[in-house]
């Protein structure tokens, strides 16, 4: 509760002591009986003023602004009609019943919001820069790219950079939801939002600080309302056509039936006035965004970043996952497991291998490198080039050098055969002969398979994998996982045909998730019903991508996406569901008579209390 | 060009939507965005006519949420 939080309740509880004084004094022991009616009318309508003369004001003044039908406009004609009809408790109590609403709803609200703040707090205050020789505290914003901060345990890392000294552990809990703090040491890239645990660092700075992974995350959840879901929009054009409507019956219920039956004046208007104050929006329109607001909330605090809440709308209706294979189901780190020469000898094959792929950065290029483990002599090499998808050429010491995949052999017209073991093969061919194979192996994620398994509790019912990589490695890991379709040996744009392909496949009304490491795959990202990144710590074209990044490397945070949207968009139905039942329900005791207008407030404001409560369980998720 | 503003004082969830679509009538917005729960207004339109069209959305929030500014 804040000071105006204050200052509101103080003025309230001054009105309900007029209120109760009202009610209570023996009124005309004191004025006599002349004047005792008067006395009391005085009392209330101070009481009135002091519990509602904000919510009068705001109404003449947004009357002046041509907004008809907003809250306060008809509250101050629903209890001012109830004076007029003499009801004065009535009319002061249901003003002060629904401020007490409003001030709960806006307490609820700051609540909600500074508690989402607090789950992004990280942001970095200052950075200890080291300047000529000294050390000074400075704005995060003034570092340059290069210059050498510390850390001290317990501080914050301002901004990305990579350790020159220094060993502690690091706690990213903030970041990524991981509870584990990491171990830290020179040469290790860190990330800024974490905190430095135990020992002192000092960090080159690699990124300014508006590049840097904390200004992302803060950009990509503050711009997180942009994107709203249907629900949110369909509710708030309901609200639209719902109040002028309600105000409408209202008047038609306050003049109808008197003029045409008629039928008591003072009955009819108090059913009319009891409309008015259903029809006040705000208790549907504020538990939607709320809910899903909560939603990202909560994913965010599991390392789970949601761009906007329309995300999560589409994540709910998900039946259909599809998995890039390497950097997300597999850790990505390739390692050569076999070396299979012809006629030459195993280091001689590897180091051809090496040579011809030393001008490439893919995951298999990397890995023939370092299981050469020999500095490469550039100028053994006079031509270099890539064919993308299959593989690497080379002219190594006059001899041309292929390597790379089946395809590619096919292609230069090589015979080759493949090997047992299940794995990427590379084939090489010097010279146009067959020269033998290295095979590299993918280690799966320790969670993949629960992943696929957990997913499909959840009832997804498709689960495929989209890979460039090779037929008999797609197969076996599709196999241990139990995904249901894979395409193997996919060029990147074949990627996105094999994905457009499962659109259409999928069942209808239901949406189509693809997860990929956010590098390479781009535009299957973007051409998917929602795109997940994985494994973002670091890597700005997957924030950039995806809808959804999972801060983490681990598939299995998937399911709890999806669980968290379904919970969401559940919470979200339930609100819309109960405010508009029990609108409707006041609305249809109110038309007959049987409502009063204590029912009507607490159709506004306490559905609005309801509602919002309701909607901060959106931020837990039970394991 | 795409520019977020911050709401001072968004109190009601109603009043945002209101916002928001007239914020979208205003002559040069390519779209625009109220968010209650973030209190943030996001506006998609020409550079030199960012400025102009915020002071526009400042008067707007004023007129339909008193105490409600757009911070610009």
């Amino acid at each position: 509760m804040n000071s105006e939080h204050k200052k509101i309740l103080i003025r309230l509880a001054a009105g309900l002591c007029f209120l109760l004084a009202a009610l209570l004094l023996p009124a005309e022991e004191l004025f006599g009986e002349k004047y005792a009616s008067f006395a009391e009318l005085g009392l209330y309508l101070i009481s009135y003023l002091i519990v509602g003369g904000d919510v009068l004001l705001r109404a003449i003044r947004n009357i002046l602004h041509g907004q008809l039908f907003d809250e306060n406009f008809l509250m101050s004609v629903a209890t001012i009609g109830a004076f007029f009809l003499a009801e004065y408790t009535e009319a002061v109590a249901v003003m002060l019943f629904y401020q007490v609403g409003e001030l709960f709803q806006s307490i609820a609200v700051s609540r909600s919001r500074s508690s989402i703040a607090e789950l992004m707090d990280i942001r970095p205050d200052y950075a200890n820069v080291e300047r000529e020789g000294a050390l000074s505290r400075v704005e995060p914003d003034d570092v340059k790219v290069g210059e050498i901060i510390v850390i001290k345990p317990g501080e914050r890392v301002p901004l990305d950079g990579e350790i020159v000294e220094g060993e502690s552990r690091l706690d990213t809990a903030a970041l990524t939801g991981e509870s584990l703090p990491r171990d830290a040491g020179v040469g290790d890239v860190i990330v800024s939002g974490a905190v430095n645990l135990s020992g002192v660092l000092r960090v080159c700075v690699t990124k300014l600080y508006g590049e840097s992974t904390v200004s992302r995350i803060l950009e990509l959840v503050e711009n997180a309302g942009d994107k709203k879901a249907r629900a949110e929009n369909f509710i708030t054009r309901f609200a639209r056509y719902y109040t002028p409507a309600v105000c409408g019956l209202a008047l038609l219920l306050a003049v109808i039936p008197p003029l045409v039956f008629s039928l008591d004046w003072g009955a009819w208007v108090r059913r009319g006035l009891i409309f008015l104050v259903v029809s006040c929006p705000c208790a549907l329109v504020i538990s939607v965004p709320m809910s899903f607001f909560g939603g990202i909330g909560g994913a965010s605090r599991r390392g789970i970043l949601v761009k906007g809440s329309s995300f999560l709308e589409v994540l709910s209706k998900t039946d259909t996952v599809v998995f890039d294979k390497t950097g997300t189901l597999t850790s990505g780190s390739f390692t050569v497991v076999a070396v299979h020469p012809q006629s030459v000898s195993e280091e001689q094959l590897l180091e051809y291998a090496a040579y011809a792929e030393s001008f490439s950065d893919h995951p298999i290029a990397r890995s023939i490198l370092s299981a050469h483990g020999k500095e490469i002599d550039r100028s053994r090499i006079s031509r270099a080039g890539e064919t993308r998808g299959h593989g690497v050429f080379a002219v190594v010491d006059g001899r041309t050098v292929v390597a790379g995949n089946a395809a590619l052999m096919e292609g230069n017209g090589v015979g080759y055969h493949e090997c047992h073991i299940a794995g990427t093969t590379v084939h090489i061919a010097i010279d146009g002969n067959y020269e033998g194979h290295v095979i590299i192996s993918d280690i799966l994620k320790d969670d993949a398979s629960r992943a696929v398994s957990e997913l499909k509790a959840l009832g997804v019912s498709t689960t495929a994998m989209l890979t460039g990589d090779m037929e008999q490695v797609a197969a076996s890991v599709a196999k241990e996982l139990s995904i249901d379709t894979y395409s193997s040996e996919l060029l990147p744009e074949q990627k996105v045909e094999a994905l457009e392909r499962l659109l259409m496949g999928k069942r209808p009304k239901t949406s189509l998730a693809f997860v990929g490491d956010g590098i390479n795959d781009a535009p299957v990202l973007a051409r998917a019903d929602v795109g997940i990144a994985m494994g973002a710590l670091g890597s700005d074209a997957a924030i950039e991508a995806a809808d959804i990044v999972l801060m983490n490397d681990r598939p299995s945070d998937i399911a709890v996406a999806v669980r968290i949207a379904r919970k969401t968009m559940g919470i979200v139905r339930q609100n819309i569901w109960f405010a508009l039942g029990v609108k409707v329900g006041v609305l249809v005791l109110a038309a007959a008579g049987i409502a009063n207008m204590w029912m009507a407030v607490f159709a506004d404001v306490g559905v609005a209390v309801l509602a919002i409560l309701n909607a901060m369980r959106c931020l837990r998720l039970s394991e | 060009m795409k520019k977020t503003f911050k709401i001072k004082n968004l109190g009601c969830a109603n009043c945002a939507a209101k916002m928001e679509r007239r914020i979208k009538k205003l002559d040069g917005v390519d779209s625009a965005s109220v968010s209650f729960m973030t209190s943030r207004l996001t506006i998609e339109a020409d550079d030199e006519r960012i400025e102009e069209i915020a002071r526009k959305a400042d008067s707007i929030c004023r007129g339909i949420e008193p105490g409600c500014a757009v911070e610009l």
